[in-house]
């Protein structure tokens, strides 16, 4: 294996020689290269009985009456139940947190019991021998409905005529103000002026896999296991536990491969929750698995906010203030359990992010609208907040005649002036943003790039160049939601293993979903313990055999979950030190190990291979001194603390070409420098980088939840909801900037969610820039062919 | 099943006689009856690609065809290509790229993308990203596929 492909080793960090900064292939994806993987459709059960669901086809309606003869009736059902039935053994749950002051939403059920509140809100299951039975049985069932009016657009409900849940007494969900002051007296002294309004279209995740679930009860010992997509085994441990009443340590959650997932499975689904249930009702394992027309109906959507900004500017180009008002709406029922104000909040946090402006005020409200739920996806309201200051900064920049490389290079927060509280509040321990920029603007030839534009210009070829700086959240403590009193662990921990034959076995409570956590893990391990890294075999994704810990969100795999396996390896390298040390009678201090042997730390001479060590610990410890114990399994967790998050920074440049006859954007090319600190492995992190932007592409070309003024999904499939293909999609040049937080020995910062926090704001950006000649420009996500040519006015 | 039909096929070298409903999908029989998941369920209506098998020769998308339509034919799967080694060279560009993540797409990527392999002329990069553009994949951001199958098209002389 080649190493160090690039020169990652930071300096200042501690980190262990070997494997890291290294480009190392996945060591666990073999059998996913074979179709050989065991996503959760692939697991075979006896007595397995499989469960749909009959889904609201009205957006907001009250049910009346559902029968379930003809259904009962059909070849294979086992049972049809109601939303009652199933809350006999499932409690219901508000989604709130004690730190999101005044967060409101109401009680929902697995199963809907007397409302539906959006269309494709599960209201009857049908469990029958297959899943052919049950959808034959499910077009049985037979609902009364009184529709009820629904509220669709955020504006209306903000406006609360009709309320959706009278019980809380308006619509709003959450609000949150915030002023450092002075921000009236900064317009007032402003040069210039700039405000807009943009708009961000309601998407999802569009996981090719859709949401899965496999709940195995066993009566004998009331105890539960469940084979679930999921990216938080433990959170769901604990929720199974508390809503269907089992102890904790009798449910066990077991996630092996997760056909993707991006923020999209870590919430509770009520479906998910129902087929728990119903596995307990019918005392046998039941499935669901939702096919990709439900997941358009029932996975959560993200984004949908519009957000007036306004930024004051001197003439030089100081930034003064920005004034922001989001309004964003999330359906009828915050989610469980993180809720669905965090977005929201999100973009009051970060907007303005890179820059060192000190007067900020921002307005949110978070609505009840009756469309599916919206949650955390992908980088979480951070696409939102970049497009917004990305957006803002270059009208600024266009109004004052600046280039926007240089605009932004005098507003960026100074590379010496951390650490630094933003007027947010939030606080950054150490960022590179002139770095990145100067990198970026290397890489990607700027100053060329701008000499071509101004020459294809000539031709009637529009180009646009669009930059985007960003700062994002990683490693987050438990500031994000265990101060809310959500039971969602910030720490992680790993347990480390010397196996007899001198192989490490690591289990850690982080989750794979393809990322490569297992392979980073893998690196650290042998890298902290002294072995190579065939000799390592990694274990995630199974409350039953991990330490406890948060799983995967918030790009927090690497960063604590690679901790924790690092503190992990450097214990067991010392306790494997120890008995090397009784085994040859020398001082621990002249030993190391190297290459899978206890090793003369100056002479790298060798002492004993770990298989004989291991040996001798495991089967002959009488041949150890009588008041000796090998302890070859150690564990070690890690939370980050001093922050609240690790705050990561980096940008971004999309190049383009529009097409003012059809409005078709061609994406050229699309660059990212990025500062996630200690990179363990180049190749990864890039992969991650590149995958994120395009699903931000996606949101800022193709990707839209259309409802209709009656709520219902217009696109809800995938032929009419566009994603992101290949050919459309343009070579992503990735680079780095590495510094390392000193929160933590590893020094690594989180990557999952930069491309697609930065990738929309610099494709409008770019779009924009190529629109400017023609005195057109805009602002609703995504840019369509028919929004672009509307704004040329053109249709 | 009152109307089932008896069907012969060939899956992976094996001879396989089945009584099926009309109404299955190929992919369905596949992964429900002979137990060979490797072909993935992404959208049931033929845009995704993550159901890719090779029926006679040629891919198709399992969930567009119906088992009793591959009466009489020659099934290959991934689990199946991967056995003969015809996969091979793909499999460990794919791996050494990182083209792929959670691997959900990966088999029928494979499969559609061992369709060029063949093929007299090689294909440009270009002509690559178009092959693959009717399979999609949520996690990688297709370059590093790209990349993959253009060293094992370039790589096989």
């Amino acid at each position: 294996m080649g190493k160090a492909e690039l020169p990652l080793h930071a300096p200042a960090t501690q980190t262990d020689k070997g494997y890291i900064g290294t480009s190392v292939p996945r060591p666990n994806v073999r059998r996913l290269l074979q179709g050989r993987g065991s996503f959760v459709d692939d697991l075979r059960f006896p007595r397995l009985a499989q469960v749909v669901f009959f889904r609201s086809p009205h957006a907001h309606a009250r049910i009346k009456r559902l029968s379930f003869e003809r259904a009962k009736q059909s070849p294979g059902v086992i049972g049809v139940f109601d939303g009652r039935a199933v809350a006999e053994y499932c409690t219901p749950w508000v989604a709130v947190l004690g730190h999101l002051k005044g967060i409101k939403s109401p009680p929902q059920h697995a199963i809907a019991i007397e409302r539906a509140c959006w269309q494709g809100e599960a209201v009857a299951a049908v469990v029958a021998e297959t899943r052919a039975q049950a959808e034959d049985a499910a077009a049985l069932v037979e609902a009364e409905w009184e529709e009820l009016p629904a509220v669709v657009d955020m504006e209306e409900s903000l406006g609360g005529k009709r309320v959706i849940h009278p019980d809380l007494g308006d619509n709003i969900c959450f609000k949150r103000e915030h002023d450092t002051g002075g921000v009236d007296e900064a317009f007032a002294k402003a040069d210039v002026v700039v405000e807009e309004t943009y708009h961000f279209g309601r998407h999802t995740g569009v996981c090719l896999e859709g949401r899965a679930i496999l709940a195995d009860y066993n009566p004998a010992e009331h105890s539960l296991t469940v084979y679930h997509a999921t990216q938080a085994p433990h959170m769901m441990q604990d929720i199974f536990s508390r809503h269907l009443g089992i102890p904790e340590g009798s449910v066990r959650v077991i996630a092996r491969d997760v056909g993707g997932s991006y923020g999209i499975k870590v919430h509770v689904y009520p479906d998910e929750m129902a087929t728990c249930a119903l596995s307990i009702m019918l005392r046998r394992p039941v499935k669901f698995v939702a096919d990709r027309l439900e997941s358009f109906l029932s996975d959560i959507h993200a984004r949908e906010h519009r957000v007036k900004i306004k930024m004051a500017v001197k003439n030089t180009g100081e930034i003064l203030a920005f004034d922001l008002d989001d309004l964003t709406a999330i359906g009828p029922y915050s989610v469980y359990p993180r809720t669905s104000g965090i977005e929201g909040n999100q973009v009051v946090n970060l907007t303005g992010g890179p820059y060192r402006h000190q007067k900020y005020r921002a307005k949110m409200h978070v609505v009840f609208t009756n469309k599916n739920v919206t949650c955390q996806y992908r980088a979480v309201g951070h696409p939102i907040a970049v497009a917004l200051t990305e957006g803002i900064v270059d009208k600024a920049a266009a109004a004052l005649k600046m280039d926007p490389a240089e605009f932004r290079r005098k507003n960026l927060i100074p590379d010496d002036a951390y650490p630094y509280t933003f007027p947010s509040g939030i606080k950054f321990e150490k960022l590179s943003h002139h770095q990145t920029l100067n990198k970026l603007l290397e890489l990607m030839n700027y100053r060329k790039l701008r000499e071509e534009q101004i020459q294809q210009r000539k031709k009637g070829k529009h180009l646009g160049i669009g930059l985007a700086a960003m700062i994002e959240v990683t490693n987050p403590s438990p500031a994000f939601y265990g101060v809310g009193g959500a039971r969602i662990s910030a720490q992680d921990g790993a347990t480390l293993r010397l196996e007899p034959t001198g192989m490490v076995t690591v289990l850690c409570g982080v989750t794979e979903q393809g990322q490569g956590t297992e392979a980073v893990f893998a690196q650290i391990a042998a890298s902290a313990v002294g072995v190579s890294l065939e000799k390592v075999r990694v274990i995630t994704g199974d409350t039953g055999v991990t330490p406890y810990g948060g799983g995967t969100w918030a790009s927090r795999g690497a960063g604590i979950g690679g901790e924790a396996v690092l503190l992990a390896g450097r214990a067991l390298q010392s306790n494997i030190l120890d008995v090397a040390s009784k085994v040859l009678n020398l001082d621990k201090k002249s030993l190391n190990i190297a290459d899978n042997a206890v090793v003369d730390i100056l002479t790298q001479e060798k002492k004993i291979p770990l298989e004989e060590l291991g040996r001798i610990a495991h089967f002959r410890p009488d041949t150890l001194p009588v008041d000796f114990q090998a302890e070859l399994t150690v564990t070690r967790h890690y939370t980050p603390r001093q922050y609240g998050f690790t705050f990561t920074n980096g940008i971004q440049a999309s190049l383009v070409e529009v097409d003012p006859d059809t409005g078709f954007v061609k994406l050229l090319k699309h660059w990212c420098v990025e500062d996630a600190g200690t990179v363990i492995n180049p190749m990864l992190v890039d992969e991650q980088i590149r995958g994120g932007v395009v699903q931000g592409i996606g949101a800022a070309l193709y990707e839209e939840c259309l409802y209709g003024p009656d709520g219902q999904l217009l696109n809800g499939n995938m032929a009419d909801y566009l994603v992101p293909m290949s050919a459309e999609m343009p070579d992503i040049v990735c680079a780095h900037v590495e510094t390392p937080t000193k929160q933590s020995q590893l020094g690594a910062k989180g990557v999952g969610e930069a491309g697609t926090a930065g990738a929309p704001g610099a494709i409008m950006n770019a779009i924009n820039d190529a629109l400017m000649p023609l005195n057109a420009g805009v602002t609703a996500m995504p840019f369509t062919p028919e929004r672009i040519l509307k704004a040329l006015g053109k249709v | 099943m009152e109307h089932a039909v008896d069907i012969a096929l060939t899956v992976n070298g094996t001879a396989v006689r089945q009584r099926v409903e009309p109404r299955e999908h190929l992919i369905d029989f596949l992964r429900e009856r002979l137990g060979l998941t490797g072909s993935h369920i992404g959208c049931e209506h033929g845009v995704c690609g993550a159901c890719t098998v090779r029926v006679d020769g040629k891919i198709v998308r399992g969930c567009l065809m119906l088992a009793v339509q591959a009466n009489g034919s020659r099934i290959e799967t991934v689990e199946g290509l991967s056995d003969s080694g015809e996969l091979k060279e793909l499999q460990k560009r794919f791996h050494e790229k990182n083209a792929l993540q959670c691997g959900f797409c990966t088999p029928g990527m494979l499969l559609c993308a061992q369709a060029l392999l063949g093929r007299k002329e090689k294909p440009t990069r270009e002509e690559i990203r178009s092959h693959i553009s009717g399979n999609y994949c949520r996690c990688t951001g297709y370059q590093a596929i790209v990349d993959a199958i253009e060293e094992a098209v370039n790589g096989q002389g």
